[in-house]
């Protein structure tokens, strides 16, 4: 049975219930998940049905209750975190990338750390420099953690649960313009979602939809965008085959070579920062399989190292739009091909 | 925090009192005495090939290193009272902790000297030491032992377990927010947790006095309701008895407690460290407090022990540690590649 859901938070929220409703090993911590469902919907309506005993506001000690996650997980629990904003990763990543990503390593494998940690990301609704970033890169950059990046409610509840029997620290980053909660902008789509527990598996990245002129590929929110600006290109007679990584690490390299290989062009779209994150570390896999098939040089378009600044113009400015996209994929195809 | 000698009539009340045996006693100065020369002959091998030029990549032992000569009784007082299915999560200055939780010496050694027969395969190190098997874990970041400690305290009261957890952190450690963080969370969720402050006066070469508002750490505890000692961390009897009464606490039911235990180490914050912070008369007064004979002494006056007793203790001690440190000499390193590997799961 499937019904129309609207975005990725009550996506996510059910697949913890459903698991939790099976297992004793997870707890849900974190800053307001009872009341307010850690702000962005994610753990909504699981205080109601678990109580306080498993769903845990916890004082606001980011590096206090991600600690004691890596502990809880050290003797066999299975913490689900929620860190509101990723934004507020400062007061806490001591205890995520120092300990919870590699504990099970520097343990020679004894301590498994199953940590499932929740975060919202991403601009453009005025929240400025210190609510409003994405940050997956930092998180991605550093071994031991999976990153996960869900653009649609479907792979939104696919992953979670995978990331829920997963015997890894799983971060989600879910965008706040695709949680389709009512007092944010919704730029996802409804779509069917099976009632029933399925998962989404990680690596495997997803043609959101098929072109043979160039490559866009991005994650999350930016999935939206580029298939907006698919359409876009497609008056003009150009065809767009657009990528969802659906999870950093691990990056399924393969999908991306063979798009690159088809389309001979790639266009790389990203929210988070420009430099020495997830658009540069794409190209390198891009060039590195389909050098010898690219017409053109990659191009990128990510936040062009500063901080998202709070003005409306200003941050339409440095987040990249649909017309920003048409216009990047418009200048890779100008460029001439290669000799 | 030193205490003065009891009289033969005083001592004698007080182990009664605290149900201190024979054996008990005798079995705490045998570990503080394998702590003691587990701790040394590190420091020994530790400086091959670092003389005379003190080279911290060469020798057997690569690396800081941090021993805890001095700090025996403190791990050996708290160590006695916890069960395999409790938690210790110790600090860089991990090696004393970990063999008073029962982490076998022989693979302690060889993680120490990067053998892949060692705990974690020679993949932790000195201050990254782990034993899934007897809940042992340990962090090099000052201050982050707080709430995971708080967090295996939190799974066990959770599910309904009877076990505790113990966090060790040293005085400079207590300045970090996750000591207030966690202190208000071990309340608010009445977890089973003790943690106990290790105050050995310098936090690398800062001593407390410049460093500290309050002499004392106690305070902190108190400021959050929770039981909180004070203890001669010099002195075996006194923390035993603190530790037994906080970790009863805990396992019954009532929470988290808080043990300050005022010590000091005899060797540098770490090998090779020139100790321009302190001079060698005031290691010299300390040495006065040695824990070790400090127990052999009272055991004699208890009539508990005689000279041939704790020299046997001692002797077995260090026989035990020999073989461990054979063991990690020859047992092979890590194949290389396995470097790559055992990221995830």
């Amino acid at each position: 049975m499937t019904r129309t859901m609207k975005g990725i938070a009550f996506a996510i929220a059910e697949a913890i219930d459903q698991e939790m409703a099976e297992r004793s090993d997870i707890v849900v911590l974190g800053e307001d998940v009872t009341y307010w469902g850690a702000v962005f919907g994610f753990t909504m309506g699981l205080h109601q049905k678990y109580g306080r005993d498993r769903v845990i506001d916890t004082p606001i000690t980011e590096q206090t209750f991600f600690g004691m996650a890596c502990g809880a997980a050290s003797v066999g629990m299975h913490p689900v975190v929620s860190l509101m904003f990723v934004d507020f990763l400062g007061a806490g990543f001591d205890q995520m990338y120092n300990h919870i990503a590699k504990n099970h390593y520097m343990s020679g494998g004894q301590f498994a750390m199953p940590v499932t940690i929740l975060t919202a990301i991403g601009g453009g609704y005025g929240d400025a420099a210190q609510h409003s970033q994405v940050l997956y890169g930092l998180f991605a950059h550093v071994p031991g953690f999976k990153v996960v990046v869900p653009a649609t409610a479907y792979d939104a509840k696919g992953l979670t649960i995978s990331a829920l029997r997963d015997p890894n620290p799983v971060v989600i980053f879910g965008h706040k313009l695709l949680t389709g909660l009512p007092f944010l902008p919704f730029e996802g789509q409804e779509e069917e979602v099976p009632e029933e527990r399925y998962t989404v598996e990680f690596g495997k990245a997803a043609i959101r939809r098929e072109g043979s002129d160039l490559t866009m590929i991005a994650a999350g929110l930016m999935v939206h965008r580029c298939l907006r600006a698919a359409d876009e290109l497609a008056r003009d007679g150009i065809s767009a085959e657009v990528i969802d990584l659906r999870t950093l690490v691990p990056l399924d390299t393969e999908t991306l070579v063979a798009s690159a290989r088809k389309t001979g062009r790639v266009l790389i779209v990203d929210e988070d920062y420009r430099s020495y994150g997830m658009t540069g570390e794409v190209s390198f896999h891009v060039q590195a399989g389909a050098l010898d098939a690219l017409k053109t040089p990659i191009r990128r378009l990510a936040v062009p190292d500063v901080p998202i600044p709070f003005s409306e113009p200003l941050e339409r400015t440095v987040i990249p739009s649909v017309e920003q996209i048409v216009a990047e994929a418009k200048a890779l195809l100008a460029a001439g091909a290669r000799a | 925090m030193w205490k003065p000698e009891p009289s033969l009539a005083d001592l004698r009340y007080t182990v009664e009192k605290a149900g201190l045996t024979p054996e008990t006693l005798l079995t705490a100065y045998r570990q503080m005495c394998l702590i003691r020369s587990f701790e040394e002959t590190i420091a020994d091998r530790y400086y091959i090939g670092k003389t005379p030029q003190f080279n911290m990549a060469a020798g057997p032992i690569r690396g800081e290193m941090h021993l805890a000569v001095g700090q025996e009784a403190v791990a050996v007082g708290v160590g006695m009272h916890l069960r395999d299915a409790d938690a210790v999560v110790s600090t860089h200055r991990p090696h004393h902790h970990a063999l008073a939780k029962g982490v076998p010496a022989d693979k302690l050694a060889a993680e120490i000297f990067g053998k892949v027969t060692g705990l974690c395969r020679g993949k932790g190190g000195h201050m990254h030491l782990f034993d899934a098997e007897h809940r042992f874990s340990c962090s090099g970041i000052v201050g982050a032992s707080f709430p995971q400690a708080a967090g295996a305290a939190f799974a066990f009261r959770h599910r309904g377990e009877p076990y505790v957890a113990v966090a060790f952190a040293g005085e400079g450690a207590a300045n970090h927010g996750t000591l207030a963080e966690t202190l208000n969370a071990a309340v608010l969720w009445n977890l089973p947790l003790v943690i106990v402050i290790e105050d050995n006066m310098y936090a690398d070469s800062t001593p407390k006095w410049q460093a500290l508002a309050q002499p004392h750490q106690f305070q902190r505890a108190l400021g959050f309701n929770v039981p909180a000692y004070l203890v001669d961390g010099m002195d075996l009897i006194d923390v035993w008895r603190a530790a037994k009464e906080a970790i009863e606490r805990a396992r019954a039911g009532y929470g988290p407690s808080f043990i300050e235990a005022v010590c000091y180490r005899y060797r540098g914050h770490f090998e090779g460290d020139a100790e321009e912070y302190r001079t060698r008369e005031e290691v010299e007064r300390w040495r006065q407090l040695d824990p070790i004979p400090r127990l052999g002494e009272r055991l004699k006056r208890l009539g508990w022990a005689d000279d041939a007793t704790l020299e046997r203790l001692r002797r077995e001690a260090e026989e035990e540690v020999a073989r461990a440190i054979a063991f990690a000499e020859q047992s092979p390193l890590p194949d290389p590649q396995e470097a790559l590997v055992g990221v995830f799961r």
